[in-house]
């Protein structure tokens, strides 16, 4: 295994005494590749999250992660009103010595992954008046300081517009394809999972699972187990593009059309 | 472009390094012009007490005292003068700054370690907890300042303890009012146990002669402060401001949540137990010369988070100069402006309240999280 790979084999983690959430899951990535872990609410997405993270211990199984893990969480609430670039500065921890202050070459570092980011000049804004959006961006650029290998996002569209869906999801395949980082993603949107991921995880229950790329995994039956409703794979032509995605059927609602 | 030309209306740019700073644009924001004000503000204090003497001749003595040689006129000088102005002040004046640094520095450290404004050394117990250790060393028959230190570190750093477990049992460490109730609840417990010490009075001593200064001692005064309690309060506040200043951009990292500072690859658990360990100290040497003073390690903070901003690396040097400057202006109001000495203690809580009460005010259009 090289540096940004990562495989993890019968995991399983119960919180309480054989209450398992999930038990035996395997999954791995390659450096450079985009892994999506679906599951519906209460599957234990975020738990294994902590486990690929090390803030949490697995039951059993083990986990093997090569290179320097980056976190994005969900929410991000800070206490107090840090400015953008105090919040990109923090991924230097590491390279910082326990009682020593980051030096200047620390903030250029930090500037330039903002700059990379595209939102250099937004340095010095307050990190909370900052949109949903751009806050994510904020944490993708202090991963990139924090020269991190492997990046672990928890839901990173769930709280956003379509634009800005579109935009975390342009940067997850870049922060992948050109910056070579292994990215690991929970979603609740298979077809964003569809749209730029290589391997995904489905969480079906507590032995259950799907895992290995997004074409095997993401089959009309498995996403009907997984979420209790249909869902259509489509493909069209938009302009030049061959579109691949997924939609569901809401089949009990109002606009439903009966021939 | 217009992003910048906002920015400009409310900060102004200083230069450091390569990069421009955006600082608040009030000269306070420096935290070594506020620690030039406090300077200012500790040879001012001298001038000032209930002992009156002219200042020419507090100048000469204290010109004396620098440089033997200055003075012709020394000859003239009152000895009890010359014993208020160099022995009587200013162990006082160092003890009430080294007190108010001491609960600037760690209730910026305590609030930035549980990401919570909300908390001050006396909120989350361990002010209660040194003044326990420290009653119980006196009750004990320990009278001598650094021995009160000892039990009184102990105690303040079981408080915190207590109070960190009870709130992580009830709730999470992020939400502030487990962590406040629990604060609460400990706090009251080691205040009874102060309470129980008062009322059991040791029979070794005379009747009545113990409870009276340990009561007085607990309202929080600085009256009778000489070289051991200097000593006392300036060792455990040099050493805590020592090391708060150098892992003050850690403060920043700590406050982001377990979770998120963990994934940054920094240990946790250490970095808590060292600031656990530091504030205790810092807070017992304050509670072992000196009683209780409560509102500063809460005030403090958010004052000087009003003035720096919430950057742990200027907030911490800011609340230390800061706190200094408001323990002080206490004890020489005490010292001078009423005709008895009033406790700093009370004086504290009666100056801190509307204080707080305004910052509450002031903090409430913006809040803290959003």
């Amino acid at each position: 295994m090289s540096t940004g790979d990562f495989i993890f084999t019968g995991l399983g983690h119960a919180y309480l005494k054989d209450n398992w959430i999930f038990r035996n899951y395997r999954g791995e990535a390659v450096r450079g590749q985009v892994l999506a872990l679906l599951g519906p609410n209460g599957s234990g997405k975020t738990t294994l999250l902590k486990i690929l993270l090390g803030a949490l211990t697995p039951s059993e199984g083990s986990v093997n992660i090569q290179g320097q893990v980056a976190f994005v969480p969900q929410l991000f609430q800070v206490a107090f009103d840090y400015t953008a670039l105090d919040m990109v500065l923090m991924g230097r921890a590491k390279k910082v010595g326990l009682f020593s202050q980051p030096t200047p070459a620390d903030e250029e570092a930090a500037i330039n992954a903002l700059e990379r980011m595209g939102i250099g000049h937004m340095a010095y804004r307050p990190f909370h008046e900052m949109s949903g959006g751009q806050r994510q961006l904020v944490i993708f650029a202090r991963a990139l300081v924090a020269e991190a290998d492997i990046l672990i996002l928890d839901e990173p569209t769930s709280a956003l517009d379509l634009k800005n869906q579109n935009g975390i999801l342009e940067w997850i395949d870049r922060l992948a394809r050109r910056e070579n980082l292994t990215v690991i993603f929970s979603t609740h949107h298979p077809h964003h999972a569809y749209a730029v991921a290589d391997q995904a995880l489905l969480m079906l229950g507590e032995n259950d699972f799907e895992s290995g790329p997004v074409g095997d995994v993401l089959t009309e039956k498995n996403l009907l187990q997984l979420y209790g409703l249909p869902l259509k794979r489509l493909t069209f032509d938009y302009e030049d593009l061959n579109v691949e995605t997924l939609v569901p059927v809401f089949r009990n609602c109002k606009r439903r059309k009966a021939n | 472009m217009t992003e910048k030309t906002v920015k400009q209306e409310k900060f102004s740019a200083c230069s450091s390094g390569r990069f421009r700073r955006w600082l608040p644009k009030t000269p306070l924001a420096r935290p070594w012009i506020l620690g030039l004000i406090l300077l200012i503000a500790i040879i001012g204090s001298l001038f000032m007490g209930a002992y009156p003497i002219p200042w020419h001749r507090i100048l000469e003595i204290l010109l004396n005292s620098v440089w033997p040689f200055s003075g012709s006129e020394s000859a003239y000088l009152d000895l009890r003068e010359i014993t208020v102005v160099t022995l009587i002040r200013p162990p006082r004046i160092l003890v009430a700054v080294l007190a108010g640094i001491a609960l600037g520095m760690s209730g910026t450290a305590l609030q930035g370690m549980m990401r919570n404004p909300l908390v001050g050394p006396d909120l989350v117990g361990v002010t209660s907890g040194a003044a326990f250790g420290a009653v119980l060393a006196m009750w004990l028959g320990f009278l001598y300042t650094p021995v009160i230190l000892v039990l009184s570190t102990i105690g303040g750093i079981a408080a915190m303890l207590g109070t960190m477990a009870l709130a992580r049992v009830v709730g999470g460490r992020n939400d502030s009012l487990p962590l406040i109730l629990a604060g609460f609840f400990i706090g009251a417990f080691f205040l009874a146990g102060v309470g129980l010490l008062i009322y059991l009075e040791n029979p070794f001593y005379p009747k009545g002669q113990r409870t009276g200064n340990i009561i007085y001692w607990l309202l929080g005064t600085f009256r009778g402060a000489g070289p051991v309690k200097a000593w006392t309060i300036a060792v455990p506040t040099i050493v805590g401001g020592t090391v708060l200043m150098g892992l003050r951009w850690r403060l920043n990292l700590l406050s982001l949540g377990d979770l998120d500072a963990s994934s940054l690859g920094i240990n946790l658990n250490r970095l808590r137990w060292i600031l656990i360990t530091v504030v205790s100290l810092m807070v017992a040497g304050q509670v072992a010369v000196s009683g209780v003073v409560g509102w500063v390690g809460l005030i403090i903070p958010h004052a000087a988070r009003m003035l720096v901003g919430p950057d742990h690396r200027r907030l911490i040097p800011a609340s230390a100069m800061l706190g200094g400057l408001f323990v002080l202006g206490l004890d020489n109001f005490t010292r001078t402006v009423i005709w008895s000495e009033v406790p700093v203690g009370v004086l504290s809580a009666i100056f801190g309240t509307p204080l707080i009460c305004f910052l509450f005010w002031k903090t409430k259009t913006k809040g803290w999280n959003e």
